[in-house]
């Protein structure tokens, strides 16, 4: 905890003027304020009765009163605006280090981490710590000096009232933390409940249709009524419980108000001597004190439970920054010039180290050959293009592009040799024309227009709402598949790389959309070594070599007689499509 | 809001008890300033400690009975809230669940799902904070200006000035920070989708080596957020502030004031303290309610969105006809038409064919071209617009909706499971099912050999979404369910797309020889798979473009040549 702490410190050290600021502007505003009722109370002094009004010192008395007020806001408008850019700049500062973060980590970081999980840390974590723990901060500083001060003028006024007080403290701070306790336990109950309720929620109306389908409205009714009402059992619990801590806080300070009350009025009148004398004014700082001291007691065990979260978020977000980063390009040989050619030998590959998947594979590809893959969805295209794009790095043996072993080649200049295309194609928020100049953002419209008529996307982006300019929205809901894939072919058209990777289009793509892919991409391949992950027989027969792949791992290698005669996993796909049933 | 009062009919008594003991709670608050007052004017005074002891248990006692109110109150509160959120949100599923797909459709199953956990959460809260602090707040303002009226009305003036100042400077900066709040919750909004598309697309950027400028978009927006921050946090940090400073300085007038009165023999002292106290009050009071104001705004829109989905009627019913006559054709269509509600074309034009039982029709043609349309009016998901469509002899208008979609086993696009064991999710469309019934569906779906081989076979649990299982895997189960209870109609939505061609193959096989009572209406892009069907009925935008088998099909049919040569050369 403390050395999360120290960690959070140090990205406010840019910012620790701001920090300074805060913490003295506060303290002159807090201390400020606590001089109000002491001036009130001298105020209520100078005015004892019928004709006995010191009305000069009144004047003078309102006039510092006034002053002290105006003062004090001043601070205390200063210190909310210096706590404000603290935490808003300190925050943003993690967050930027958190997202650059994610751009330099392995690949295999992100493949194994839930996209969702890594997104609430870059959101839901990274807010959590600048509530928590920036503004906690102050809020914290701010209630010791409340406190503290609080103390130290009540004393001042009366020590022995002071120390009733003090004396009956712990009882507000017991019954705080008994609370909490109580309603703590109630809480976690009704938050899983309500996970679970939610998980029902999601799953059935994420799936409405089927439930339609299968008239399963009935019995998932049931169970979300169920879930429903267990999780209002514990909640009516929780909320009373947390409900509780105003009115027994506001108890407990009447308790302090009714004793300072009682011993001021007493001490007074004089009638209790060791308590010592003090006036009616003396009194009425005193109630308002007391009035106002418990308060921050509040504040800073809420601020505490705050801290703790804020220090937990604050530990997800390290552990993500702590990544380390892929291995270092510097050195490395820019790659200008590439013939196409590939030469896999003895390459050895897994994702994990118990589960060896790909061994000693040799591959030679001469420039311009077209080399199909072939196996079940799902059978590892992903792999092909993780050891290829080095997105992922071999364990042994060698791949070299154009004679130079790829682990020589700093990882941009190999990457931009390779053009993909891919059926989950990604595009993101943003033109149609920005999206097809990703690799090239220096495109002019013209060339831009011309790689899109060459991939056969012209046709069908002229006569989208806006045209070139038509924004493409998160999901990218107006395009259909075939259309994002022709966007995506337009993009590797302007790039113009020497080897492709393409992925064939299998059912999800209408029959017009897949033959002006199909088009696009015999144009593309004009001439390049290319990878196509292929469906139809065309492609696979006339292919240089096929790599027939199966979880993720290449299991037979040939052209397609070669592979028939071999009588194998190939054959018996083959036949199995174009058999009758 | 007002519209969902209906569901705290059941809790009548504790609307009106929470207030009311809130109510006695805040008079008792009240009181406390004059019995202060009365210990330094009586007690103090006339140097009466007795009395001074006995104002001071009556202290004790307004507390005492202060905290016994307001649990009270609380507790009917929270009893009341979690009342109405509970009967609120099972009313809100049980609404959702009578919807059809046009309605589904409409609203979209994610805002479904937030306006049932989220909206429901928001409204509940707003009613627990209405019965707490709706009437303690404003009554304490009211209250503490009247005592002090009471007390004395010329000096109460200061507070008819000093309330509604503040009152209008919380608006005013209420109105200023909502939008830029809403304007920072866009910000927000942008950081999370910057962040997914870095994450969905790492293999795209990284290939073109774009980091660099994907770290600059996000840390424009970064710094957009920031600003923004910055800007809305300088104008709300001006609110507590100027509060602080608008209660005293009227405290500085009460004093200044008060003097006078005091001085003219109007007032006391002791009551000077008391028009600070309540003062005091006053400000406390309005800081509620600001908060109380931002917790009302929430809950109404929330409660609008509620209502929306309450005011939308499902556009679809059943009828009460549950028998159907086996003798007629399974399904007979006729000139079917249909049109999506509120779309301007066409979906479907004058679509004809019989299927029987033990014939398979296959249905072919591109994306958009209204396969799976088809493939939704069959179990009546939505109401078609012209035509007539029969399933065994009568009308789909006439079967109840439960009856005719137990009947039919549909295997939908997404192959989509739920959270359970697979016995469980086999049991969807007979929940008596017996093993024996399930294994069998699972050995025609081709799903037995890998459901046999887990180590804890029917009872694997399956994770939300079938997250566990493969693509192909989760196809062949959500297979296997859909012929659980051997349905005389069973539709399969393209949901051979992820299975390899051997797999595919086999279950062809399988269904053909297994289901030779039943009527198959199989949707595929592969004209392989619909080869061997009894008839293949060939969509194209809408229309059809020819009926048949493979071979009269390839003779006659220009579309259909033109899919199968794609796809076989």
């Amino acid at each position: 905890m403390i050395k999360t702490l120290k960690r959070i410190l140090g990205y406010v050290r840019p910012y620790k003027m701001y920090l300074a600021a805060a913490i003295v502007f506060s303290f002159v505003g807090v201390l400020l304020s606590l001089f109000v009722p002491v001036f009130i109370g001298k105020g209520v002094d100078l005015i004892v009765g019928e004709g006995n009004v010191d009305f000069k010192g009144l004047l003078k008395l309102a006039a510092v009163l006034a002053a002290t007020v105006l003062v004090s806001t001043f601070f205390q408008w200063l210190t909310a605006l210096a706590t404000n850019r603290l935490s808003y700049n300190t925050i943003r500062d993690i967050r930027t280090e958190l997202f650059d973060k994610l751009n330099s980590v392995p690949l295999k970081y992100i493949d194994r981490n839930s996209k969702g999980e890594l997104i609430s840390r870059a959101v839901n974590d990274i807010e959590i710590i600048s509530d928590g723990l920036l503004q906690g901060f102050t809020q914290l500083f701010s209630g010791i000096v409340t406190i503290l001060g609080t103390l130290v003028f009540m004393l001042t006024i009366s020590v022995k009232i002071a120390l009733i007080v003090v004396v009956l403290t712990p009882i507000s701070l017991f019954t705080a933390a008994k609370i909490t306790q109580l309603s703590r336990k109630a809480f976690t109950e009704q938050s899983e409940h309500r996970g679970k309720l939610n998980g029902i929620a999601e799953e059935m109306i994420g799936n409405q249709k089927v439930v339609k389908a299968f008239s399963y409205e009935g019995r998932a009714e049931k169970s979300f009524s169920e879930t429903n009402a267990k999780m209002a059992k514990s909640g009516v619990k929780a909320i009373f419980f947390s409900s509780m801590t105003n009115p027994t806080t506001r108890f407990v300070n009447g308790l302090i108000y009714a004793a300072v009350g009682t011993a001021g009025a007493l001490s007074a009148i004089g009638s209790i001597g060791f308590l010592g004398k003090i006036t009616v004014g003396q009194l009425t700082s005193f109630l308002s004190y007391s009035n106002q001291y418990t308060k921050p007691f509040n504040e800073i065990s809420g601020v505490i439970a705050e801290l703790q979260n804020a220090v937990t978020s604050a530990q997800r977000v390290f552990s993500v920054i702590d990544e380390p980063a892929e291995s270092s390009d510097e050195g490395k040989e820019v790659m200008t010039e590439c013939d196409g050619s590939l030469e896999l030998s003895h390459v050895n590959f897994s994702y994990v180290p118990e589960n060896p998947l790909i061994t000693d594979f040799n591959l030679t590809v001469r420039p311009g050959q077209k080399i199909a893959i072939v196996g079940p969805t799902g059978c590892g295209k992903t792999t092909v293009i993780n050891l290829l794009l080095r997105f992922y790095d071999i364990n042994s043996g060698t791949i070299k592009l154009s004679g130079k072993n790829t682990q020589d080649i700093t990882r941009s200049s190999l990457r931009s040799m390779f053009g993909m295309v891919l059926q989950d194609t990604w595009l993101f928020t943003g033109t149609v024309a920005e999206n097809i100049a990703y690799g090239r953002p220096d495109a002019t419209p013209e060339q831009i227009t011309a790689a899109a008529k060459a991939a056969h996307a012209h046709s069908f982006i002229k006569r989208l709402p806006d045209g070139y300019d038509t924004y493409i929205t998160e999901e990218g809901g107006e395009l259909s598949q075939g259309q994002k894939q022709l966007i995506s072919i337009a993009r590797i058209m302007l790039t113009n790389p020497p080897v492709l990777i393409l992925d064939e289009a299998t059912s999800s793509i209408d029959i017009r959309t897949e033959q002006r892919v199909q088009r696009a991409f015999e144009k593309l391949m004009k001439g390049k070594t290319s990878f196509i992950i292929a469906h139809r027989l065309s492609t696979i027969k006339n292919a240089d070599v096929i790599l027939v792949m199966k979880s993720g791992n290449v299991i037979e290698q040939g052209s397609h007689e070669q592979l028939m005669a071999q009588n194998g996993f190939y054959a018996e796909l083959y036949n199995s499509q174009f058999s009758a049933v | 809001m007002f519209k969902l009062r209906r569901f705290l009919k059941n809790y009548k008594k504790e609307m009106v008890l929470g207030p009311f003991f809130k109510l006695l709670e805040a008079i008792f608050e009240l009181i406390v300033p004059l019995v202060t007052a009365k210990i330094i004017d009586v007690g103090i005074k006339n140097n009466d400690s007795v009395y001074v002891w006995k104002m001071c248990g009556v202290l004790v006692l307004l507390g005492i009975c202060g905290l016994g109110f307001a649990l009270t109150c609380q507790f009917f509160a929270a009893k009341c809230a979690y009342g109405f959120g509970t009967e609120l949100r099972d009313a809100l599923y049980r609404h959702i669940n009578r919807f059809s797909h046009a309605e589904i459709d409409k609203f979209g199953t994610s805002s479904l799902t937030t306006r049932l956990v989220n909206d429901t959460n928001l409204a509940q809260n707003g009613v627990n904070m209405f019965i707490r602090l709706a009437v303690r707040a404003p009554f304490l303002i009211i209250g503490a200006a009247v005592m002090a009226m009471l007390l004395d009305f010329k000096l109460s003036l200061i507070f008819l000035i000093a309330a509604p100042v503040i009152a209008v400077i919380i608006v005013a900066i209420m109105k200023k920070t909502v939008p830029m709040y809403k304007k920072i919750q866009k910000n927000l909004d942008r950081i999370s989708l910057l962040t997914r598309e870095n994450l969905e697309g790492v293999r795209v950027i990284r290939a073109f080596s774009k980091q660099e400028k994907e770290k600059q978009e996000f840390n424009d927006a970064s710094n957009e957020l920031a600003e923004n921050s910055i800007t809305a946090g300088k104008i709300s940090a001006i609110l507590n502030p100027v509060t602080f400073m608008i209660m005293n300085l009227s405290i500085v007038a009460i004093l200044w004031f008060g003097g006078k009165r005091v001085d003219a023999g109007n007032l006391s002292q002791g009551e000077i303290t008391a028009f600070v106290n309540y003062m005091t009050q006053i400000l406390l009071a309005l800081v509620v309610l600001a908060n109380l104001i931002v917790v009302f705004t929430k809950a109404a829109s929330s409660a609008s969105r509620i209502n929306e989905v309450f005011e939308t009627e499902p556009t679809l019913s059943g009828g009460t006809k549950t028998e159907f006559d086996f003798s007629a054709p399974a399904v007979e269509c006729e000139n079917l038409s249909f049109t999506y509600p509120g779309a301007g074309a066409e979906s479907l034009k004058s679509i004809s064919f019989t299927l029987k039982r033990g014939e398979t029709l296959g249905i072919i043609g591109g994306t958009g071209s209204g396969k799976s349309t088809l493939a939704n009016l069959i179990p009546h998901f939505y109401n078609i617009t012209e035509g007539t469509l029969k399933i065994f002899g009568s009308n789909i208008e006439d079967y109840s909706l439960e009856f005719l979609r137990s009947s039919i086993g549909v295997v939908p696009q997404k192959a989509a499971l739920f959270s359970g064991t697979v016995r469980e999710n086999m049991r969807w469309a007979k929940p008596d099912a017996t093993d024996d019934e399930i294994i069998k569906a699972l050995k025609t779906a081709q799903a037995w050999d890998f459901v046999s081989a887990l180590p804890d076979g029917l009872d694997t649990h399956i994770a939300q979404g079938g997250k566990n299982f493969s693509g192909g895997q989760r196809q062949r189960l959500t297979i296997a369910r859909a012929l659980v209870g051997e349905p005389p109609i069973v539709i399969l939505d393209d949901s051979m797309s992820a299975l390899d061609y051997a797999t595919d193959f086999a279950l062809r096989k399988a269904l053909a020889e297994n289901l030779k009572n039943t009527a198959v209406i199989m949707i595929s892009q592969r004209a392989t798979t619909l080869k061997n069907a009894d008839s293949i009925l060939v969509l194209d935008d809408g229309e059809m473009a020819g009926l048949g088998t493979n071979e009269q099909l390839l003779e006659s049919c220009e579309e259909y040549q033109e899919i199968y040569n794609c796809q076989m050369k």
